[in-house]
């Protein structure tokens, strides 16, 4: 059991340290929905006062950054922040929140 | 194949969390074998780093939390509570809950760093051993640089109130007894210090009490720097209409010395202020135990870190975080910056515990509110991005912004940032 396991994080850990030789972080998603946070709780479950990002539709949430991005939603801190992410990572954070228990 | 010693074994059996995705609840232990991260300072960025580290680790992780403080209490809101209609209590958290985590936290204070032997030396003269050393010591204030203000009695009079604490409360009860006709003088330090916009919320919100309570009392903002730091436009506002005729703002007032025995600051070119209640912010730098690490590298006063992963340019093994780094253009030494550099931090340990390089493309964020009254709110907000080329975050272009003018909307969304970022770092 003990050896059995070595073998499998063994092979795990060769298997993340294969893709960290490209580009992207494996936990990337993870990693730039963190930033989020702050403001709207830890994974995206809120304690008060902010919306949960935690378990909303994707596209859901895909939009509503969008709409931040383009201005079609007035706000105050949203748009401005929005303008800060580029499409692929607003997809990216907006799958990982929508994987989260809420 | 090369073999694997007992220690780097354990080191990846620790990251499993990291490494081994679904199959990681099956591989939580009862007693923590995993690498070993010790961390000073459990404030915006220390806090929030050690449980990162825990939950990313899925709980394998060995973290110490080496915190001189019994409870968090947040600089952010700190003014509110010497504008009075906060109490440090609504601003004051446990630690508890991060010891059940299965964090340890020490409330103690780190005295020594060996990094040739990895260990941290605390008050017992124990040695805490560390694969990994997480510095997030706030700001030591060098109360040096400013004449007269070396002894214990003229720095009871003559308060920062910069670590949020007794000092806050004791600036509060200065402000209370002071006559109604008094004067309020803040002296700001040249930036960089610690939350830019910090002084200029403190003006407002004694003009706040003042307005209130002693109507004929004066706030004087003498500035070390040529112009506001931060917020100048909406501060400016708040200070010509709100407290007209309450708040004067001076540029161009650097500090030299002060009489604590007639409350009395003098200046290099400036005239003397005399004041009822002085508040002098001294100039800063990184918390005394950088110093001692050796990962003060900038001007002698901040740290230099890789911004991948927070690690000392100098040191190795050593991650420093928050009001200490030495910044990059434009980032504010702020409570939400720190946590975002602890989440870098934490992914960058991890993957370093699991043999991978950092993430290569962080990108973190700025909200900053600041307080006009005690509801209406203004905000400063960034996006900040690593720039490969030039090894350093720099601002996206179009992004981020100000409030157009204070609302008691944004007053809300402060006290729920406050709530939701003490729960991020604290639950």
């Amino acid at each position: 059991m003990r050896s059995h396991r070595r073998a499998v994080v063994l092979s795990l850990v060769l298997v993340a340290a294969t893709s960290a030789a490209q580009t992207s972080d494996p936990n990337l998603a993870r990693n730039i929905a963190a930033g989020c946070a702050n403001c709207h709780g830890t994974n995206g479950v809120s304690v008060g006062g902010m919306p949960t990002l935690a378990g909303q539709p994707k596209a859901d949430l895909v939009k509503k950054m969008q709409d931040f991005k383009a201005g079609r939603t007035p706000a105050t801190i949203m748009p401005q922040l929005a303008k800060g992410y580029s499409d692929e990572q607003i997809d990216l954070v907006a799958g990982w929140f929508a994987a989260q228990k809420p | 194949m090369t073999t694997i010693a007992r220690r780097d074994f354990l080191k990846v059996l620790g990251a499993a969390g990291l490494a081994a995705g679904p199959l990681a609840g099956c591989a939580v232990s009862p007693t923590r074998t995993g690498p070993k991260v010790v961390i000073v300072g459990a404030g915006y960025g220390g806090a929030t780093c050690a449980k990162y580290l825990d939950m990313w680790s899925n709980g394998k992780l060995d973290i110490t939390l080496i915190e001189a403080d019994p409870a968090f209490v947040s600089c952010p809101l700190s003014n509110l509570v010497i504008g009075g209609s906060k109490q440090l209590s609504d601003i004051t958290v446990s630690y508890d809950a991060l010891t059940k985590r299965g964090i340890k936290v020490r409330f103690d204070i780190a005295q020594a760093v060996d990094p040739i032997r990895q260990t941290v030396r605390i008050s017992n003269q124990q040695d805490l051993p560390y694969d990994r050393l997480v510095l997030s010591p706030g700001i030591e204030i060098l109360f040096d640089q400013v004449q007269g203000l070396g002894s214990p009695e003229a720095q009871a009079k003559i308060l920062h109130a910069w670590k949020a604490g007794p000092q806050t409360v004791a600036l509060r009860r200065q402000l209370e007894a002071m006559p109604d006709g008094g004067v309020f003088a803040i002296s700001i330090p040249k930036a960089p210090y610690r939350c830019p916009p910090g002084p200029y919320e403190r003006a407002c919100q004694v003009a706040w009490y003042f307005k209130r309570a002693k109507p004929r009392s004066k706030v004087l903002v003498l500035d070390g720097n040529e112009d506001v730091v931060s917020k100048k436009g909406l501060f400016m506002k708040a200070w010509n209409e709100d407290y007209k005729g309450i708040v004067e703002y001076r540029p161009n007032y650097v500090l030299t010395s002060v009489d604590a025995a007639t409350m009395t600051a003098k200046f290099d070119i400036a005239d003397n202020v005399k004041a009822d209640v002085l508040n002098v912010i001294p100039p800063q730098r990184a918390g005394a135990i950088a110093a001692q690490a050796g990962v003060i590298t900038a001007n002698n006063r901040w740290c230099e870190v890789d911004f991948l992963s927070f690690e000392s340019i100098k040191v190795p093994k050593i991650h420093v975080l928050g009001d200490s780094i030495q910044i990059a253009p434009l980032m504010p030494k702020s409570g939400h910056m720190a946590n975002q550099h602890a989440k870098v931090a934490a992914a960058a340990i991890l993957n370093a515990f699991a043999g991978m390089p950092p993430n290569p493309t962080p990108v973190i964020n700025n909200t900053c509110y600041s307080f006009i009254t005690d509801r209406d709110v203004v905000h400063v907000d960034s996006v900040h991005v690593y720039d490969q080329e030039k090894k350093t975050f720099q601002t996206v272009q179009g992004s981020g912004g100000l409030s157009p003018g204070p609302t008691a909307l944004e007053g809300e969304y402060a006290f729920a940032w406050a709530k939701n970022i003490w729960g991020d770092m604290l639950s």
